[in-house]
């Protein structure tokens, strides 16, 4: 029996963005066993709320996370919404819909980016970066802030999209789309992409289930689960199917996400061809009272948002279940067996968001 | 599975051109709805208090007896929620960013009762600019 | 169960509620605590594909209750978590970091 040495990797690591702590168990340069730590980033926000007014709050649940910061603070509202029985109008539904999935390319474009870095594909992570530029040139043009877009309240958004800017940006999409055909060729093609992320990584569909993994890391491993297909927002009215792949490696996980994109883009045709026109907020009296769960796809996962209020201004309890805490059982697993030069890449493809793992 | 699958993209790279601005010869242009800094035209605000109550970073200070207003720039988060609750319309959103400064420091906006010309009194670093 | 069902069970029952819902093919999606004027309510949820459901525990402030991580593995992280943030009293958790999942300065749990 060789000798068992313990690694510590993180919470400073180039290859990761947040910090998150990992104790290796290594054999030789295999890992046995990956035991996390967290805590790093902790701000308190879900404490926060019992100090802060409902409706302010919507500002500080969109702090949580940087990247899917609009969903975060659409599914709070969504859950306040459905505690106060508050009909939202049918065109801020649609909003939702295209700013939902706008962040969902964002978020998978900056993804691969950090992928291909951290195989060490310096031009391709620059490429995917370039692309998702324009993403956030979109949002800067239609909300007015490039990450944090503070568009959602209570019983609407506080902005729409005038329907020439939506036309622009359909055309943007239908560039990006060719770009970002040419860029996956490259992903799912390339021999060196290839050698580093095929038959990495294994997470088998009971693993996945057993496990708890949401998001694209689920459904890499063949389980057809979109929270999306429950219909908040507009997605009843749109037509789509959850991409999976039945393989479970790294190589499934990029695919998995890739596809994802396009599948993006095409929603958000559908909701620019159905959108109506009318009001995009409805005016929302009273306090809150009662308690309701709200699950929201998020690009990393299920989000599942709980709110419990007592019909004062300040809510008794919110709780946010964060894709990537989901995810991490599944990642420790995936980590065992596997050699210490694929640890990095492990830890990637579950997509990561330690700040919103830690809130 | 093929090699060379990104090498049309590095020559179509080559010969175009850069995706980036040569950034301080040639400025930002700022999209219209770009949230940048709050901005008052203190002649018209009453000193209700209520966006220091809305905000949620509690970057705005009001005090109604001074006749003040002040904001702390780099607390701000630029939500713009105090720009939609103001009873008067007197706060605005400018595209421009507050510039980076090597200390946080508080813009105090002062109402004069008789002369209507504004005074901005930046009040423990003075040089931020509010323009 | 039907979606969405809140069903309050006594602390005693949750290890044979939790073997039964595993046996049914659910898995774990959640584990909530909140604080009431008492001690603690702890919600556990459960999904079968878009099927969501969920056990209601309101214990008192010093009870101390059994951990479900050895049927539901997931659950260690949200055990390690309600018992580090909150101070909720778990027994038998399966990686027990002992109120140090979180790496913060401050001392916890958050009263």
């Amino acid at each position: 029996m060789s000798t068992r040495s313990i690694v510590p990797f993180g919470p400073q690591h180039p290859v990761l963005p947040e910090p998150i702590h990992l104790d290796l168990v290594l054999e030789d340069e295999k890992v046995v066993e990956a035991v996390p730590s967290i805590g790093f980033v902790h701000r308190g926000l879900e404490k926060l709320v019992e100090k802060r007014d409902f409706n302010d709050y919507v500002y500080i649940a969109e702090r949580i996370c940087g990247i899917c910061s609009f969903m975060h603070g659409m599914g709070y509202c969504e859950a306040a919404e459905h505690i106060m029985n508050v009909e939202v109008p049918e065109r801020a539904k649609y909003l939702r819909t295209i700013w939902c999935e706008m962040s969902r390319i964002h978020s998978h474009l900056l993804w691969l980016g950090l992928l291909a870095d951290a195989f060490g594909f310096e031009s391709l992570f620059m490429q995917s970066w370039r692309l998702r530029e324009k993403i956030l040139d979109m949002f800067e043009y239609s909300t007015g802030g490039r990450v944090i877009f503070s568009v959602n309240k209570i019983g609407g958004q506080r902005r729409d999209m005038p329907d020439d800017m939506i036309r622009d940006f359909l055309s943007i999409f239908d560039g990006m789309e060719q770009e970002l055909k040419t860029m996956a060729a490259t992903f799912l093609e390339d021999y060196a992409v290839n050698t580093r992320l095929r038959g990495v990584g294994f997470l088998t569909e009971q693993q996945a289930h057993d496990l708890g993994a949401v998001g694209p890391f689920m459904r890499a491993s063949g389980i057809a689960l979109d929270t999306r297909k429950k219909g908040y927002a507009a997605y009843p009215n749109i037509e789509f199917e959850p991409i999976t792949s039945t393989v479970g490696d790294c190589y499934a996980r990029t695919d998995v996400r890739i596809h994802e994109i396009f599948q993006s883009i095409d929603i958000i045709r559908q909701a620019a061809a159905k959108i109506p026109q009318g009001e995009v907020a409805v005016p929302v009296k009273g306090f809150p009272n009662g308690e309701y769960m709200m699950r929201v796809e998020q690009p990393r996962g299920e989000a599942v948002y709980y709110l419990k209020a007592n019909g004062t201004r300040f809510l008794d309890r919110v709780r946010v279940r964060t894709p990537t805490f989901a995810n991490l059982p599944g990642m420790l697993e995936t980590l065992k067996g596997c050699q210490l030069a694929d640890v990095p890449i492990l830890i990637l493809t579950i997509d990561p968001c330690i700040s919103c793992t830690e809130r | 599975m093929n090699v060379f699958s990104f090498s049309k993209t590095t020559l179509k790279n080559l010969f175009s051109a850069p995706a980036t601005r040569p950034y301080p010869q040639q400025p930002r242009q700022y999209p219209e709805r770009t949230r940048g800094h709050v901005e008052i035209d203190i002649e018209h605000c009453v000193f209700c208090g209520l966006c220091s109550r809305k905000c949620p970073a509690d970057a705005i200070r009001v005090d109604r007896a001074a006749g003040t207003w002040s904001i702390e720039r780099f607390g701000c988060i630029q939500c713009s929620y105090c720009v939609d609750s103001c009873p008067k319309k007197c706060l605005s959103m400018k595209q421009t960013y507050t510039a980076p400064a090597p200390e946080k420091s508080v813009d105090t906006y002062q109402k004069k009762p008789a002369a209507p010309a504004k005074e901005p009194e930046a009040a423990p670093k003075g040089e931020n600019e509010h323009a | 169960m039907k979606d969405g069902q809140i069903l309050s069970i006594g602390p005693g029952d949750l290890v044979p509620n939790a073997l039964q819902i595993k046996h049914d093919g659910y898995r774990l999606v959640q584990i909530c605590a909140t604080r009431t004027k008492t001690g603690y309510d702890l919600i556990y949820s459960f999904a079968k594909e878009y099927t969501l459901v969920h056990f209601r525990l309101d214990i008192p402030e010093n009870m101390e209750i059994m951990s479900i991580s050895n049927i539901f593995e997931p659950a260690f992280l949200y055990e390690n978590e309600i018992v580090d943030l909150f101070g909720v009293k778990i027994n038998l958790i399966s990686i027990d970091y002992k109120g140090q999942l979180y790496r913060i300065q401050k001392k916890t749990p958050f009263k």
